[in-house]
């Protein structure tokens, strides 16, 4: 029985490769024209990886060909950008891909939740058997440990990311906190979204259009106050975003000055997203006020990756025993089956510990 | 003998101080397990050597420096498995080991463990008045500690300049609740300390009054800063290591100068 998984992923092909391969394939189908024993299909944005078990060989075309989107394009064209791991490799290779290891951005937990899926897909299809749910149910146990484990996942590495797990690290229960945005652009949009997604109920937009002020608080769940009243309105704010296209700064330390003194114990998370900047840099240095423009939230996201690079040889040495420890139970238990059978339970050739 | 179980009690502490360190260095800090453990064990031992200590001089074991120093570190400790589960479990467990090793590395080292050449005549009032204060600058050695937490964030978010630690240190408007609580927690049980102290029968000398009254208003100042918001919260937490600074030496003050007359 051989277990091997292949596939294309950011770190070998261009997103136009990839997406001649996305999209056309189920695990049922795959399963249906290659031969193979147990099939799992993985599809995220940076990735397409078939995870299989087989008694013969399966080739890499064999599957390429059950992958291509077109019927014009040879797949014989796309083997090369295609990788392969066999046995223990494809073991190590999927703990690594379930842990975020191998990732685009190190350390995201999307992936989990994507590999989750994949797998309950071919379970409910039937694609999937007794190999790929010891395999992938393992592979979900080491990615909660390497998380729990290390800090392979901590930090934040976009700007909503950012701009929230700052506001815990300032304010603790951010759902607590009020929060004005200034401007209705893109990113402020974005952030805010963040923000409502962590359980903030108090959020003000204020924009110099009304109607647009209107329509991004309807969008995310607040209210609209008018362009006007913003600076009466950060007496009682936690958070200000702020992304407006003013060309001079709209908060100055004069203008803050008076409302601190009215919450010298209550600290001010600004984040400025906007170029020209919308508040004059100074700010950061007044008491209780924490001012992170985008030059800011960038470098805290490059400190967070950072950070999870280091990690990354902790969580290798995790997976590691979780490798050795997978395809010694698994020979183990094969072992014992075809002792007690008389033959194995999973196909006419017991695996050997050197294939998995 | 009982100087084996404060031995073995620093150990348990020193040991939660090594583990902090390694695991902050390797960047995989997890401070729930084996620093609560190790405080705890600790904590154990050092109840045990008070306990034995007591049991042989007849009542506290506050009657001379090595023992007020091991009951302040025994203060300490208790606070840090008293003030609740979310400030235990962050990194506060790992900030308490050091000031204990400290404390009863010196108490260990020096040679303060002066016995009294007769026994000192039990006094519950003397006793409560002495424990009380020790408890009591056991939570301000704790808020001197949360100040310490809060200015480390507090400098990390200023500068955009965050480290491994930041993940692991509790949010600023936490920290500064924690602050407050054990200040007023400290606050209270020093009150009751200071009144206690004369009711205990003996004429209390001038000096102790004193300082005593000292970091009472002290602290009392710090609290109405902050409860009239005198003080910025980055303020109060440098108030908090300043006043523990100043309090634990007039503690050796009051103490060298209780050694140096004769009892009562």
């Amino acid at each position: 029985m051989n277990l091997f998984c292949l596939g294309l992923s950011h770190h070998t092909a261009d997103v136009a490769t990839r997406e001649q391969f996305t999209g056309s394939a189920t695990a049922e189908s795959i399963l249906g024209q290659t031969g193979c024993a147990e099939v799992s299909l993985l599809t995220t944005c940076n990735r397409v990886e078939v995870y299989a078990v087989s008694q013969k060989r399966v080739s890499t075309d064999e599957i390429a060909r059950c992958l291509v989107r077109r019927i014009d394009i040879d797949p014989h064209d796309y083997a090369p950008p295609f990788y392969r791991y066999e046995a223990e490799k494809c073991v190590l290779h999927l703990f690594r891909v379930a842990s975020g290891l191998d990732s685009m951005v190190v350390g995201e937990s999307e992936i989990l939740g994507q590999a989750k899926k994949a797998y309950e897909s071919a379970r409910t299809s039937g694609a999937a058997g007794p190999y790929l749910h010891r395999l992938f149910q393992r592979a979900f146990r080491v990615a909660k440990q390497v998380r729990t484990h290390t800090d392979i996942a901590r930090g934040a590495v976009s700007v909503g990311s950012v701009a929230v797990d700052l506001a815990q690290r300032i304010f603790g229960k951010i759902s607590e906190c009020k929060v004005l945005v200034l401007g209705a652009g893109e990113i402020s949009e974005r952030t805010a979204r963040a923000l409502i997604s962590r359980g903030v109920r108090d959020l003000r937009v204020a924009n110099r259009s009304m109607d647009r002020a209107c329509e991004l608080a309807q969008a995310v769940g607040g209210r609209a106050v008018s362009f006007d009243e913003w600076a009466a309105q950060c007496r009682e704010i936690d958070i200000v975003i702020t992304a407006t296209a003013s060309e001079t700064p709209l908060l100055t330390p004069g203008d803050l000055a008076p409302m601190l003194r009215e919450r010298l114990d209550r600290p001010l998370f600004i984040i400025d997203i906007a170029v020209p900047r919308d508040v004059d840099p100074s700010v950061n240095e007044m008491e209780g006020v924490y001012l992170y423009d985008i030059d800011a939230i960038r470098s805290v996201a490059e400190q967070s990756l950072a950070l999870r690079r280091q990690q990354v040889a902790a969580a290798e040495a995790i997976i590691a025993e979780h490798v050795a420890d997978f395809v010694d139970s698994i020979s183990r238990g094969l072992t014992r089956s075809s002792q007690t059978a008389g033959h194995p339970s999973l196909g006419e050739n017991p695996l050997r510990a050197s294939e998995v | 003998m009982d100087r084996y179980l404060l031995i073995v009690s620093t150990v348990c502490f020193l040991a939660a101080v090594v583990h902090t360190i390694v695991e902050l260095r390797a960047g995989v800090f997890r401070p729930m397990r084996f620093n609560f453990f190790a405080v705890g064990l600790g904590f154990m031992f050092q109840t045990a050597f008070l306990s034995v200590r007591g049991h042989a001089l007849g009542r506290c074991p506050l009657t001379n420096l090595f023992e007020v120093f091991i009951f302040l570190a025994w203060s300490v400790a208790l606070m840090y498995m008293l003030v609740g589960p979310p400030y235990r479990l962050s990194l506060m467990g790992a900030f308490t080991a050091p000031l204990v090793v400290l404390l009863q590395g010196f108490a260990l080292v020096a040679p303060i463990d002066s016995r009294h050449p007769v026994k000192v005549p039990a006094n519950p009032w003397l006793e409560f008045h002495a424990s009380i204060s020790i408890v009591a600058y056991g939570a301000f050695a704790l808020a001197c500690i949360a100040g310490v937490m809060y200015l480390i964030q507090e400098r990390q978010l200023k500068t955009h300049q965050l480290h491994s630690i930041f993940y692991h240190l509790p949010p600023l408007t936490d920290l500064y609740a924690t602050i407050t609580r054990l200040l007023w927690w400290g606050f209270a049980l020093y009150t009751l300390g200071i009144v206690s102290g004369f009711f205990t029968g003996h004429p209390l000398p001038r000096v102790q009054v004193v300082a005593a009254i000292g970091v009472w208003l002290l602290y009392a100042a710090i609290l109405q800063g902050r409860h009239l918001r005198w003080f910025a919260p980055r303020w109060v937490a440098t108030l908090c290591i300043i006043g523990f600074s100043v309090a634990l030496a007039l503690l050796w003050g009051i103490e060298f100068t209780a050694e140096m007359r004769p009892l009562p």
